[in-house]
């Protein structure tokens, strides 16, 4: 061997030692959210491809054959008086307990953004639902509504109003539902906000007082402008939150009654794991998924833009 | 007519007594700086005056009205913030025009008032930009025009250049100057540089603890302290105070109860060591550091009185162990106990001199 072809090799050598590193280098950072990876595909993608697949089958959830129906799946939904009631009633109820939730939480804000004990208290008072458990909370109210013996009732006949079947009339079972939901959520939607207020520069409302501007213009051209991003993120998160309420409904109406407070989520389940009719399930899972999809590109589009935003 | 007056002000924090019996008179059409160490309270008089604090007790007159417990609003003050605090979702027209949609100017009015004033501040190409895409010197320029555009009886400036460079600063002092002469308005401007104070002021009131301790010209101020405070506060560097013990070799017999000698950087002399001064305090000296400014020279020099600063006007000095400084007699301040100035003191120049009272005060 000459002097000149172990230099070769040596060359060689080193280039495919080159070689790899680079490839190290750039498989490197696949290898490290390879287990995020597989935890995403297993848990989220697979479920929701699988959702896909079985909304354009026929499946009773036991037999073997899953029939291959195409689009039908999806016509038949859409024609579905009962499935444009359930519609509508998600979308009365989601955009309801939002608009309640955030007004009264933004007026309990603007009046707990204050030093002293008993604010501490309140804002702890009017919180602690948030911390129950939805089931919980359902039982409760099951009593506080009840027609004869509920505390509502009770509270109401002092001042000669008579009984409301709250729960049991359809004219009344969704806006008792959305009553609760306006409850539970309070807490934490005026936590949110008396933060959002606190964030705002003090000596902004002192340039406003030696303007002499008064309170009103003040909360109008001041605080909702530097309040604007919380209230836009408590909305959007509050419209996917309520697209999605389930397990009131299940416990306090089963959907009822005639209907009147079955919403999306509980439909699906109604659908799925009481008639066994999987794909059609599946189906309204499906439009439930477009419905939240659109929200949340809203929110991040929006959120780009037109709100305000600190620099 | 926007004489302002604070009369036996008292304002405390829970227990801290931040301003303490605070009387003062700021004149119609003055500008008057106030002007102290960090601390000292002077935010605190002048949120009180704008009406953003209420006094703990005494009275707050602005011309021949009592505004101690008014509205801000309507007291017809506008305040420039440290930090500005513009309106930060609103454009630099809305925040200029925000006060006089308050006061129901119409909008013709309103449209030139903007004009006049953001000519006058040089905003016009940026009005409809919001703060956050303004330069800190051109936020300062939206509060100041936001201020002027109300036309106020008073104007109160908090600290308004400490967020600017110093060019910046420099240019702005010189503009508010002259915006105060064109306006002839009151104005009250907070401050905690000396150097800004002295150059801006036609009165200063110097602050220390919620106390005044003075309150005069910027030259009397500057040439003639009331106490050690003052005269250690003014100047660039102030006035060196002396132990008079250290001094007792070298100083004549003094009549008074002195306490503390002081004189000023400028007024003392780098002298050889072997030369003689008659009516001099002479004192033998080492140079420590030599800080060379251009026209100026500031020197630390080390001696059995201590540690002093000379300031000198000629070419820098390149000997720096044998030396000795000399201060005329009649550039020498004299305090008491209290660290209160004294005015008028005899000295004894027997030794070796015949007696001969003479008048001091470094005038
Ligand atoms: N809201 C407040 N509550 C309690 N103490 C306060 C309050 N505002 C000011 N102080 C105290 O009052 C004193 C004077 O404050 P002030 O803001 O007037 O000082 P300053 O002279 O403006 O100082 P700086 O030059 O740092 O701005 C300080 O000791 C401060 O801690
Ligand atoms: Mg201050």
């Amino acid at each position: 061997m000459t002097l000149a072809n172990s230099n070769e090799t040596l060359h060689r050598k080193r280039e495919q030692s080159a070689l790899s590193a680079l490839n190290w280098v750039a498989v490197r950072p696949y290898m490290m959210i390879f287990p995020a990876i597989i935890v995403f595909t297993l848990f989220f993608l697979y479920p929701i491809g699988y959702m896909i697949y079985l909304s354009f089958h026929d499946w009773n959830f036991v037999s073997p054959d899953k029939d291959y129906v195409g689009f039908s799946n999806f016509t038949a939904l859409l024609q579905d008086a009962k499935f444009q009631q359930v519609l509508r009633n998600t979308f009365m109820y989601s955009f309801a307990t939002v608009s309640l939730t955030i007004s009264i939480s933004l007026l309990l804000a603007l009046w707990l953004n204050k030093k002293g004990a008993m604010y501490g208290f309140v804002q702890g008072a009017i919180f602690s639902p948030h911390i129950i458990s939805l089931v919980s909370i359902s039982m409760l109210w099951m009593w506080i509504m009840d027609t004869d013996y509920g505390l509502l009732n009770w509270f109401l006949n002092l001042f000669g109003i008579s009984n409301i079947p709250w729960l049991t009339d359809p004219k009344t079972s969704l806006l008792s539902l959305i009553i609760v939901a306006v409850w539970k959520g309070i807490g934490y939607y005026t936590l949110i906000f008396i933060a959002g207020l606190q964030s705002i520069p003090k000596d902004i409302y002192e340039a406003a007082a030696l303007d002499d501007t008064s309170k009103v213009r003040t909360f109008f051209k001041l605080t909702l402008p530097m309040l604007s991003p919380t209230l836009f993120f408590l909305t959007i998160i509050g419209l996917i939150g309520s697209f999605q309420v389930f397990e009131t409904i299940s416990i306090m109406t089963k959907g009822g009654p005639i209907n009147s407070t079955n919403t999306i989520v509980y439909y699906i389940y109604e659908n799925g794991f009481r008639f066994f009719k999987i794909g059609y399930a599946s189906t309204a899972g499906v439009i439930l998924l477009l419905v939240v999809g659109v929200f949340t590109i809203i929110y991040f589009k929006l959120l780009s833009r037109k709100v305000h935003y600190q620099s | 007519m926007a004489e302002i007056r604070l009369v036996n002000i008292v304002k405390k924090f829970d227990e801290d007594t931040v301003v303490n019996n605070l009387n003062l008179t700021i004149e119609d059409g003055s500008f008057t700086v106030i002007v102290g160490p960090s601390g000292c309270g002077k935010s605190t008089t002048l949120r009180m005056i704008a009406g953003l604090e209420t006094p703990t007790s005494g009275e707050i007159w602005i011309g021949d009205e009592c505004v101690t417990n008014m509205e801000p609003g309507k007291r017809n003050i506008a305040m420039v913030f440290q930090n500005y605090a513009l309106y930060p979702t609103m454009t630099v027209r809305k925040n200029i025009e925000f006060g006089l949609v308050n006061k129901k100017v119409q909008k013709a009015e309103r449209d030139s008032l903007i004009q006049e004033i953001s000519d006058i501040v040089g905003l016009t190409d940026h009005l409809d930009k919001k703060p956050h895409q303004l330069s800190g010197g051109q936020r300062q320029r939206v509060a100041l025009a936001r201020a002027m555009v109300k036309k106020p009886k008073v104007f109160i400036l908090d600290e308004p250049l400490s967020n600017l460079d110093a060019k910046l600063r420099g240019q702005m002092r010189r503009e508010l100057i002259q915006l105060h002469k064109r306006l002839g308005t009151t104005f009250v401007y907070v401050t905690h540089d000396q150097v800004e104070a002295m150059s801006m002021g036609d009165q200063i009131i110097l602050l220390d603890k919620g106390v005044t301790q003075q309150m005069d010209s910027p030259m009397n101020m500057y040439h003639d302290p009331n106490n050690v405070f003052t005269a250690e506060f003014i100047g660039t560097p102030p006035m060196n105070i002396l132990e008079r013990g250290h001094l007792n070799a070298v100083l004549p017999t003094l009549f008074e109860d002195v306490k503390y000698v002081g004189f000023k950087p400028e007024h003392a002399e780098i002298i050889a060591g072997s030369e003689e001064r008659q009516d001099h305090v002479v004192l033998k000296s080492e140079i420590l550091t030599t800080e060379t400014l251009g026209a100026e020279t500031i020197y630390t020099v080390s001696n059995a009185a201590g540690m002093m600063n000379v300031k000198r006007f000629d070419t820098p000095i390149e000997e720096t162990n044998d030396v000795q400084i000399a201060i005329p007699y009649e550039k020498l301040y004299f305090f008491d106990g209290q660290e209160e100035r004294i005015r008028f003191i005899e000295i004894d120049r027997t030794a070796p001199q015949q007696p001969k009272p003479v008048l001091v005060g470094g005038v």
